[in-house]
């Protein structure tokens, strides 16, 4: 049996050495992330049901997001995906600063795109563009127009959650990693943090061209 | 590339080099242009088919490399394409039933609510058919 002089101070007393602890944790994450896919499934099963119904609505109605904005969102989110990664590469490496600084730029980038879906919903709240009951919009040829908006706020809007959720986790790595409490040997929350703000990537890849680009 | 191989033994942990970063950064916006420039084009209904293929491209990039399943053991991906898998059965199953129901009888795309304000500037509802195509 181990005892406690050879076991890292992160190694908590139910895991037998920390490849154990990494992969555990590793484990329930991706279990996590497939929760997430099958939440957002749902979403993607509704987008299915209702554009197979009203294709022409839903290629008419389409017209009226901004492929400029959301393909100016796409960049934003897969540059961030580039820094959240390096930020654990350099983890790995043991440089303490560099790992700050991408994760400043990650937040930055979050931010970016938080700003300008603010500016997309305002001119869409603006034309009466809203989902369901609220919709006023004239514009759209087609039966139940009012359909396509409430799939785009529900679907957006609960990718921008996951887009305000996965910034509160990267303050509070921000701030662990500023307190020493990662190394070269222990960075796992950083680990998981980094797929979490993924798997938002991953969510977007899809969402942009289902959205914004119906040919 | 030295550091292409380097991994901490203590931890087990592989480290990447950052040209691999870079470089799938830069095919992520490479492919990004290539789904915008290609939904112009009108490929009738391989315009859907494509986009797809190319955000799948896109997702598995992310997922291989950022999220590192291609270096980890291979019971993360197992979790995750098994999900998929049952993703794909859910939608696959469901757009069997709408694409088919019209087969046993009529089904017409019809209007929530007709009298809604959004309708009086727009052609009648009647002169779509059942799927939403514009007659004319």
């Amino acid at each position: 049996m181990s005892h406690s002089k050879d076991r890292p101070s992160y190694l908590a007393h139910h895991f037998s050495d920390p490849a154990q602890q990494s992969d555990s944790a590793k484990l329930g994450m991706w279990i996590f992330i497939l929760t997430e896919i099958l939440l957002f499934g749902g979403l993607f099963v509704a987008y299915s049901i209702f554009r197979a119904w009203n294709p022409d609505m839903f290629y008419n109605a389409h017209k009226f997001l901004d492929v400029k904005m959301g393909g100016i969102n796409t960049v934003v989110l897969i540059t961030s995906s580039v820094t959240m990664a390096l930020s654990i590469r350099s983890m790995q490496l043991g440089r303490k600063k560099q790992t700050i600084g991408f994760l400043v730029a990650t937040l930055l980038f979050a931010a970016v795109f938080l700003v300008i879906k603010y500016l997309e919903y305002s001119h869409k709240f603006h034309l009466g563009q809203l989902p369901g009951k609220f919709y006023t919009f004239t514009g759209v040829k087609g039966n139940n127009p009012h359909i396509f908006f409430s799939i785009y706020f529900v679907m957006t809007g609960l990718h921008g959650v996951h887009v305000i959720a996965g910034m509160t986790v990267i303050v509070m790595m921000l701030v662990r990693t500023m307190r020493n409490r990662f190394s070269s040997e222990y960075y796992t929350p950083l680990e998981m943090t980094g797929l979490y703000w993924h798997l938002v990537d991953l969510i977007w890849i899809y969402l942009f061209p289902l959205l914004y680009l119906i040919g | 590339m030295i550091e292409s191989t380097m991994i901490n033994r203590n931890s087990h942990h592989h480290i990447a080099p950052l040209w691999l970063y870079l470089a799938i950064g830069g095919a992520l916006l490479v492919l990004t242009a290539v789904t915008i420039t290609v939904s112009y084009i009108d490929l009738g209904g391989w315009n859907i088919v494509v986009a797809l293929v190319i955000a799948s491209i896109k997702g598995s990039l992310v997922a291989m490399f950022f999220m590192h399943l291609y270096y980890d053991k291979k019971i993360y991906t197992i979790v995750i394409v098994m999900g998929l898998l049952f993703l794909s059965i859910f939608i696959s199953l469901t757009m069997f039933d709408t694409g088919r129901r019209g087969d046993i009888y009529e089904i017409k795309s019809e209007p929530i609510k007709p009298e809604a304000d959004f309708y009086k500037e727009l052609p009648p509802a009647d002169s779509l058919d059942q799927t939403g195509h514009s007659e004319h």
